[in-house]
């Protein structure tokens, strides 16, 4: 047996953690499909194949999010998901599209490839912006009105964008030549909308909430706190000074608009759930509320114990059999 | 309509759509394993058309098994939040432990077994095949544990309305576990069975005289020729083991309403939940009972049995059990009479002298697994009903308060895509035994291709 009242932060640090991960790895996936549109056929393909081997993986990390959720706060699960049924099913169908283009614009007929294409898009769409409104609508505290539903049409476009830009930095690191410089530029045009995105987020959730904005503004957390904006903004600064220096002679720092998107989301995200805790239905519910038994969280908890760190190793097994620049994916 | 029923019909669709993928992958996963350690000792080409051919059904049918499988994770706290609320100390772990051991092994080695094979050794290949098999068996048996518990559950008490686990031994091996979780595996082997028959069948009308093609009839007939007897077997066991824990349920399926003896075998009925009773049948007489009790006067429970005191029915509808029952025997009994055949055939004749009508029966029997799998599940499940949870909840008390028009809408979206996909899955299975397994797009790599050997061979 664990301690009661230290499971549940386990579970919440472990869901936000799944959640993260969720954010940047499929996060990159997604923008991959945001940004087809502004690629030819053949570009296309290599894309395709730049996150072929892992997309179904880092799918994965939604399910385990949902999944903890689901299993150690099931009250919340339920309050959360049925505020949120509209965005949920957009997002699910969304989800469903991208997956099952990903093989059916290969295996179809020849001609079937455009459509497929365009689902694939359309889905990647349908759930960057689906996930960008749940986000904006939980920071509001889950409440429809109209501005709050406006405001979560906000970050759902932030959130797009900020997925395009990672998957940018995803295609930089994994494809060189003209779709190099290409992404290059998709890039580029990203980068003031994760600005756009994390300002307006930042802004809007201490003024929502009295609570949070004392956690932020009062002495000596603010100070404390510091790091966090500036470190992102400096993050900001780097990032656009290297995208306009890309490519580089040897490939040199073609990895760093992905590291510096991903070190943006972990720096974003820790904002987020430095503002939230102990709440997981914002304002009305603490974690240990929303609890499941002691009993059943320990039980889970043996077996994440356990099974995480496989997991985590054979991910990096995996992307490490798939590392350097995307080849022409084939099944021989 | 009603919120309870829309969210009924849209769950009901959902995982109707869902089972179709996993009952593929499940078993397909071990006949992929068995191609590849046949090509890796026989080094005959025709092992590795086979798996390359099979391989790509599995990529498509996992993708939609996967996305599928979200949505229902999700509809838990959309549509029935009382679920979890109610059972989430037991189902939670078991979910958990689904996603934890099976979920991310099929996903990670997914990649490496459809893209790895010329970026890792052979045996890595061979262990990632292996992982992913294993990966897509273990996610059976925890989804299968909790869904017997749903009928069966054991090893809880109840705290204050809410379930709490008192002893997870008898949790995971409920008394219906082993029983459900056999006749589905065998399930599943049978639709793969019928599938590459099936397939193979169709490609040798079309012409295609590829060595992998004969041997694909083969394997998917011998199969099938296998495991439809012990199927039998194991769902007249299964069956056993229902009307021990769940009379109801036996009872709705045949089609008996008063506990009494010599009751017949029913073939043909319509029953009626007005009159309570059937307003016409065709049965064979004692039957029922021989079966379900081994004797003849044997006493077999009655639906009546199952209606309160205030009149309140505690029993499923008893149309739909009935009938999604004699469907699954239905078309059990036309694969054993196939496979069976086959097996004469060939041993008369050989794999590659079989006649038309009956390769064009075994394509026509391509996706006959589905119907009887999806018969079978809504036997079993809406015979559940009204429970969620056999004696702890219902579907009623779980539902979740959403607007109905929001219901309907989801559904409505739902269904569409399901259907589009389901056409396009169909249609992209054909189209790839059509075009013996080789994309479009060519294939960079050197060494092992399929491209100069697998087109399709003109017919002598």
């Amino acid at each position: 047996m664990f301690d009661p009242v230290a499971l549940p932060f386990i579970f919440a640090a472990l869901m936000g953690v799944s959640i993260l991960l969720y954010v940047v790895l499929d996060g990159f996936d997604l923008g991959v499909g945001l940004l087809f549109p502004f690629a030819d056929e053949d570009e296309r393909d290599r894309m395709i194949a730049s996150i072929g081997p892992f997309w179904d993986a880092n799918e994965t990390w939604l399910v385990l999010a949902i999944g903890l959720l689901l299993v150690a706060f099931p009250v919340a699960h339920g309050d959360i998901l049925t505020a949120l049924y509209l965005p949920v099913a957009v997002m699910l169908i969304g989800l469903i599209l991208r997956g099952v283009a990903f093989e059916f614009r290969a295996k179809a007929p020849l001609g079937h490839k455009k459509p497929w294409d365009v689902a694939f898009w359309a889905g990647s769409l349908m759930t960057a912006l689906s996930q960008g409104f749940m986000l904006g609508m939980y920071v509001m505290g889950l409440e429809w009105t109209w501005a709050k539903v406006g405001f979560a049409t906000l970050t759902a476009g932030a959130l797009a964008v900020a997925y395009s830009f990672i998957g940018a930095g995803w295609v930089i690191l994994k494809t060189d030549g003209a779709l190099q410089r290409k992404a290059v530029d998709w890039a580029k045009g990203g980068i003031w909308g994760i600005v756009l995105g994390m300002g307006a987020v930042s802004a809007a959730t201490p003024l929502v909430s009295q609570r949070i904005f004392d956690k932020w503004f009062s002495f000596p957390e603010v100070a404390l706190l510091a790091p966090l904006p500036l470190v992102s903004g400096g993050l900001v600064v780097a990032l656009w000074y290297v995208l306009r220096r890309l490519p580089m002679e040897e490939d040199r720092l073609a990895w760093f608009p992905f590291v510096g998107a991903t070190a943006l989301m972990v720096l974003g995200f820790c904002g987020m759930a430095y503002s939230f805790y102990p709440y997981i239905v914002p304002e009305q519910m603490t974690i240990w509320e929303a609890a499941s038994s002691t009993e059943a969280l320990s039980i889970i908890l043996v077996g994440t114990l356990f099974v995480l760190p496989v997991i985590l190793g054979y991910t990096v097994l995996a992307y490490f059999i798939f590392r350097g620049k995307a080849t022409k994916l084939s099944y021989d | 309509m009603d919120t309870l029923l829309l969210s009924r019909i849209q769950f009901a669709a959902n995982i109707s759509f869902h089972i179709l993928f996993p009952t593929i992958t499940i078993a397909l996963g071990w006949v992929l394993l068995f191609f590849k350690v046949r090509f890796n000792r026989t080094k005959d080409r025709k092992w590795m058309d086979l798996y390359m051919f099979w391989v790509k059904v599995f990529a498509l049918s996992f993708a939609m098994g996967v996305v599928s499988g979200i949505t229902m994770s999700f509809q838990f706290g959309t549509n029935w939040p009382g679920f979890m609320e109610t059972v989430g100390n037991v189902a939670g772990p078991l979910l958990a432990y689904e996603v934890l051991t099976a979920f991310f092994l099929e996903a990670v080695f997914l990649g490496i077994m459809l893209f790895g094979a010329s970026r890792v050794p052979g045996w890595l290949h061979t262990m990632a095949t292996t992982l992913v098999a294993f990966g897509t068996t273990m996610s059976a048996f925890w989804i299968l544990v909790l869904n017997s518990w749903m009928h069966t559950p054991a090893g809880y008490e109840l705290v204050d309305g809410v379930v709490v686990a008192t002893d997870w031994w008898a949790i995971i091996f409920n008394p219906s576990m082993p029983y459900r979780l056999v006749h589905m595996l065998l399930a599943s082997g049978l639709t793969v069975a019928f599938l590459i028959a099936g397939l193979s069948a169709y490609r040798w009308l079309r012409g295609d005289r590829a060595p992998a093609v004969a041997t694909g009839l083969r394997v998917g007939v011998m199969l099938g020729a296998v495991l439809i007897p012990i199927q039998i077997l194991a769902g007249d066991m299964h069956g056993l083991n229902t009307l021990e824990h769940q009379p109801q349920k036996v009872a709705a399926m045949e089609g008996n309403w008063e506990t009494q003896s010599h009751v017949p075998l029913l073939l043909f009925a319509l029953p009626n939940e007005e009159t309570r009773s059937n307003s016409f049948e065709i049965g064979i007489p004692s039957l029922a009972s021989v079966i379900l009790k081994h004797d003849p006067a044997g006493v077999v429970p009655g639906l009546n049995d199952f209606v309160a005191e205030d009149g309140t029915v505690m029993h499923p509808p008893v149309a739909p059990v009935f009938w999604s029952f004699r469907v699954m025997v239905g078309i059990g009994m036309a694969m054993l009479v196939v496979a069976w055949a086959g097996v004469y055939l060939m041993w008369r004749r050989g794999a590659d002298a079989l006649p038309r009508p009956y390769l064009w029966g075994l394509t026509g029997m391509s996706f006959a697994g589905w119907g009887a799998t999806l018969a079978g599940w809504y036997t079993t499940e809406i015979g559940r009903q009204p429970w969620l949870v056999q004696g702890v909840l219902t579907v009623k008390e779980a539902v979740g308060d959403i607007a109905s028009g929001m219901v309907l809408s989801t559904l409505i979206a739902y269904l569409a895509v399901y259907a589009v996909l389901l056409a396009a899955y169909i249609g992209v299975i054909f189209h790839l035994a059509r075009r013996g397994g080789v994309l479009y797009e060519p294939v960079a790599s050197p060494g092992m291709q399929p491209v100069t050997r697998a087109g399709v061979h003109p017919a002598e």
